[in-house]
Parts: C-alpha cells; sequence; structure tokens
C-alpha cells in the first residue's frame, strides 16, 4: 500500500505573536516551528496501516521554504519511507494555489490514499485536502475519526455537530484525519539516525495563479477586562441582574 | 446587477440555523453591493421545497429545490456537483457557506471545481470594488488576519454564530432542479447517521453554551452544568479537552482548537482556567461569563463578568436565578 502524507510545518501557539511592519505577516522573532499537531495523526495512521497492510510506502509531501525540511525530516524519523519538498518562498494563503501544487506532484504517483489532516492548526482552514481529491477526481472523506479498510474499500466515522456519519469509499482515496484516531509515535533515536539517509527530494512549487491573499493582518482587539467580577456565591444575583440589563441574554 | 448564492444546509429535513446565516449574509452582501438578488440553494429528500418559504424570509429572492430520495443525507460529490453547477450557472459575484462541519466539507470541494477564491471560518466581511475582504481569526484566534479575495464568485464559510441571522421578509419565488450527477453513481456514501441521543440543543445551533473544565473535579458534578444549561432553556453543554480526554463527557462536547469552534451569544465557562487551545474554540462569543476559584485564570483576561469562587455554591444558586429571571419575562 502506497500512502502520501500531506504535512505543513506551523508555528508554536503557546506565544504572543506579533504583528510585523508590513502589517500583513507575523513577526517571526522568537516562532519556533514544528509540524502541525493534525498531520502528525494522519502520518501515524499512515505507518499504522503501512505496517498493517503488508508491504508498502509512505511518503511525505510538504511545501514551504527550506525550513519544512527539518519538518520533513521528523516525518523520516517516526518512519516515513521518503519526503519531498515543494519549495516555495512562503506558504501562500490561498488554499487552492496550494492544493494545485500538491495534486501536480501527487497525480501519478500511485497512492492508494492520500493523507492530510483535518486542517493545520495556524490557519485552521482544513481546505486543501479536499481541494486535492477535487483536483485529481478522487473520493474523498475529511474529519474522520475512524477507518477501516478491506478489498479495496474504507469505511469512515465522521463526527458532525451532535451526529456522527458512516461513509464508505472505494480506494485510491484522499482522507482528512481527526484528532482521537492516533496519537502520533516519537521518534526514536534509531530512527532519527536512519531519516538523516532517507531520500528527501527538492522540487519546486507550481502554485499557478493566486486569488486569495493577506490584506492586513491584526491583534484581536484587547479585552478591556470584564465588566464586572465578583467574589462568591454573594455576586450571584449581581451578575444575573447585569446579564439581563447590560448583556441583555436573559 | 450580478445576484449572490447561499447555500442553505439542512439535516433530517428541517432548515439549520446556519442556513439563515448564510441568507443573512447574502442579503447583507447584496444590499451593500446596490440590491441584486440572493439565490438560496436548498438540497433535500422530497419535502424540502415546504423549507423554501422560510428562507425568503431572511431575504432570499428565489429558492432552488433540488428534491432527490437520495439526498436525505449529504453526499459530498452531488452537493458538491449540484452547487458547483448553480455557481456556475448563475454568474455570482459570491456564495455563502457556513463553516459547519458539513460546509468546511463542501465549500472547498466546490471552490476547485469552480477554480475561485474561498476564505473559511469567517466572522466578518465586505465588499471593496471587486473585491471581497473576510475576516478569518487564525493562530487559535490570537491573530485576525483579512483576506482579500479576488475573482468571481468570491466563496466564503462563515463560523456558525459569528453573524446573527436577521430576517427581511420577502416572498422567495421557488425553482426546483435536478442534481448536477445522478446520486446513485457518487462514489462516496454516507450510509448512517446517528444523532447523540440526551442531546438538548447543538453546540453549532444553542444562543448559550454554558461549559465546564477540570474545576468540577468529577463527571458526575456535570450535572450541576447540566441543570444551569436547562434553567437557560436555549443552552448547549460543552466541555474542556481536558475533561473530554478523561471521558467526563464525549468528545464531540469538545470546545476548542482542536474541537467545536462556536460564537454563542452567551458563553458560560465553569471551572476553566482558559488554556489557549480552549480559548481559540470560544473568543468570538458576544458575552462570556467565567467562574473559577482562581482569580488570576486566564480565562478571566477574556471575560465580561467573572464570579471568583467555588462553583460548587455558585453554580446551584446562579440555576436558581437564572430560572427565576427566566419565569419572570
Amino acid at each position: 500500500m502506497k500512502i502520501a502524507v500531506c504535512i505543513k510545518r506551523v508555528p508554536d501557539m503557546e506565544v504572543r505573536f506579533s504583528i510585523a511592519a508590513d502589517r500583513k505577516s507575523l513577526d517571526q522573532a522568537g516562532l519556533k516551528y514544528d509540524m502541525s499537531d493534525f498531520d502528525g495523526y494522519a502520518l501515524e495512521v499512515a505507518l499504522q496501516l503501512a505496517e498493517k497492510q503488508g508491504p508498502g510506502e509512505v511518503v511525505l509531501v510538504c511545501l514551504g521554504p527550506d525550513g519544512v525540511q527539518e519538518t520533513l525530516r521528523k516525518g523520516l524519523a517516526m518512519g516515513a519511507a521518503r519526503a519531498v519538498q515543494l519549495k516555495a518562498d512562503a506558504v501562500p494563503v490561498d488554499g487552492l494555489a496550494i492544493a494545485r501544487a500538491l495534486a501536480a506532484e501527487l497525480k501519478d504517483g500511485g497512492y492508494d490514499l492520500i493523507l492530510f489532516g483535518r486542517m493545520a492548526t495556524d490557519t485552521a482552514s482544513g481546505t486543501v485536502g479536499p481541494m486535492v481529491a477535487e483536483l485529481l477526481d478522487l473520493p474523498c472523506v475529511t474529519a474522520i475519526s475512524h477507518l477501516e479498510l478491506a478489498n479495496g474499500r474504507g469505511t469512515a466515522r465522521r463526527d458532525l455537530e451532535g451526529a456522527a456519519e458512516t461513509v464508505t469509499f472505494p480506494l485510491p482515496a484522499v482522507l482528512s484525519i481527526d484528532e482521537g484516531i492516533a496519537r502520533a509515535r516519537l521518534a526514536t533515536l534509531k530512527g532519527i539516525m536512519a531519516a538523516k539517509k532517507k531520500p528527501l527530494e527538492v522540487r519546486p512549487a507550481a502554485l499557478g495563479d493566486v486569488f486569495l491573499t493577506v490584506e492586513a493582518m491584526a491583534l484581536p482587539p484587547e479585552r478591556s477586562g470584564p465588566r464586572f467580577m465578583g467574589e462568591g456565591v454573594d455576586a450571584v444575583p449581581e451578575l444575573v441582574r447585569r446579564l439581563r440589563t447590560e448583556a441583555k441574554v436573559l | 446587477m450580478a445576484a449572490t448564492f447561499a447555500f442553505a444546509e439542512a439535516r433530517g429535513g428541517q432548515l439549520r440555523k446556519v442556513a439563515f446565516e448564510t441568507v443573512t449574509a447574502a442579503r447583507q452582501a447584496a444590499d451593500a453591493s446596490g440590491g441584486g438578488e440572493v439565490h438560496a440553494l436548498l438540497l433535500g429528500a422530497p419535502g424540502i421545497a415546504a423549507h423554501a418559504e422560510a428562507l425568503g424570509r431572511y431575504g432570499a429572492d428565489l429558492v432552488v429545490v433540488v428534491e432527490h430520495p437520495a439526498l436525505e443525507r449529504y453526499s459530498p460529490e452531488v452537493f458538491s456537483a449540484t452547487a458547483a453547477a448553480r455557481l456556475r450557472a448563475g454568474q455570482y459575484r459570491a456564495g455563502f457557506f457556513s463553516a459547519s462541519a458539513e460546509g468546511r466539507d463542501l465549500a472547498p470541494r466546490v471552490a476547485a471545481r469552480l477554480g475561485v477564491a474561498l476564505a473559511s471560518d469567517v466572522t466578518a466581511f465586505e465588499l471593496q470594488g471587486d473585491a471581497v475582504l473576510a475576516q478569518h481569526p487564525a493562530y487559535t484566534g490570537k491573530v485576525i488576519v483579512t483576506l482579500r479575495l479576488a475573482g468571481t464568485p468570491a466563496l466564503v464559510s462563515l463560523r456558525p454564530g459569528a453573524l446573527t441571522a436577521a430576517e427581511q421578509p420577502r416572498t422567495a419565488r421557488v425553482e426546483t432542479a435536478a442534481p448536477a450527477v445522478d446520486p446513485a453513481s457518487a462514489r462516496v456514501v454516507v450510509t448512517d447517521l446517528v444523532r447523540q441521543t440526551g442531546v438538548m440543543l447543538d453546540l453549532g445551533e444553542a444562543p448559550v453554551i454554558v461549559s465546564g473544565g477540570r474545576g468540577l473535579r468529577a463527571a458526575e458534578h456535570f450535572s450541576l452544568v447540566e441543570d444551569l444549561a436547562a434553567a437557560f432553556g436555549n443552552a448547549a453543554v460543552g466541555a474542556t479537552r481536558a475533561v473530554t480526554d478523561d471521558g467526563w463527557r464525549p468528545p464531540t462536547d469538545q470546545i476548542g482548537q482542536t474541537g467545536r469552534v462556536v460564537s454563542p451569544d452567551l458563553y458560560v465557562a465553569v471551572g476553566i482556567s482558559g488554556a489557549i487551545q480552549h480559548l481559540a474554540g470560544m473568543r468570538t462569543a458576544r458575552t462570556i461569563v467565567a467562574i473559577n476559584k482562581d482569580k488570576d485564570a486566564p480565562i478571566f483576561k477574556l471575560a465580561d463578568y467573572g464570579i471568583v469562587g467555588d462553583l460548587f455554591e455558585i453554580l446551584p444558586r446562579l440555576t436558581d436565578e437564572v430560572r427565576k429571571a427566566r419565569g419572570g419575562q
């Protein structure tokens, strides 16, 4: 079974972000980058399938500047066989441009499955996976929390608002992986050593036209702090009064 | 004048709240650009056409209804082909979807089929000349990105609840259409849809959400949260990731970066300290109430109203007072 896993390198969110002087990008100072969480789950799913389903290959694909090579090496250390960097100066915000570049790379790869994380944790859009599927005219199920494969077909579960869907599909297919399906494994020292020798190809990303751009970035308005802070059970009547008269939610 | 498109989401033969939000957004976009028509697309099993009138109440001039027995459940291929065909035929300036579970699957497929820009999980938008500007909270809501969409139709998926559905009644014309592809040919098939039992209101639909965190100390104490939600009468129950990871609540209750992203009118955070993962899921709520024993908890920085103290004393009293306030209306 041949599986591609498309991953994204994203900044660690546990920081106070600041906006660069151009007002449309992040100040890079102090940002640490790593593989997006959901992509880690997708890679884990791929590795487990490859182990279970017999001979196969897990290939990582990542679009971005040379900094993404570190993230690809991490995925190789977890167990992927080889990696492809689709080189671009920056990752565009236009999901369709990214999808076009990925689709061009994946088109003739002979993959049984193409996996994505449900969304990247930075932009939280989740658009690239289903877009790639449409461009390649492949069946696609997004945000799955359970997966079974048998006889060239798959069954997946999607959690919706207040409901869960069971979905069936034929292979080859594109899937995006929600959390809860698998915990990403940690790379072993042996894996890290082996990763250094695994192939990492670099090709230019064929992004094409871009119709979605960043106009501006800003920090959300600082909340001025609570309009009312009470202490203990005696503050309840005043809270309820304000919810009724001030916030008008009662 | 170019018309504006809205996808009207239905489930189980009923319109969802987000359907009124997308129609409202399309109405606002149309009016801001001189008042073109709003066309809503509604897919479902036979009988769904009965809901077209309701979409007119929120400002749809035309409702295109596609009825087919196989469309009782969402079909990604049939829905995306049909929406794309309609958008292609109608020469729309903009199209609005919801960033609901269904919309997050549907909108990117439609954008790829049309080769147009899509801004996802949008909380506000405006038209500027030929372009659409859309605000999208990114980086766990810590950064507001304004996106520029060039080309037509510009597609936008709206964060559920971020925009309040507003009535603008008109009598909608109804047009029937066939699915753009034969539902029997779909490769991806939803074979089963199981509703969660015991859920009062869905998190995406509820105007009020009462959410609990580790401060509740045990699964059984969530009855206090449920009681408060019941007192509001229009509330759903949410939880933090710590709580769903521990199995106190089902994973589908999780609010946060990796769970549900919500924008209710009122969010009551009970025993929640305010990890960024959680704040990412509820930061855009209109009014936030926090109840926590630690006065330095980060949730209080975001809250509009706070009470520091023992939630086991405060919650029963709050439930009482809310019940009284609601009863007095």
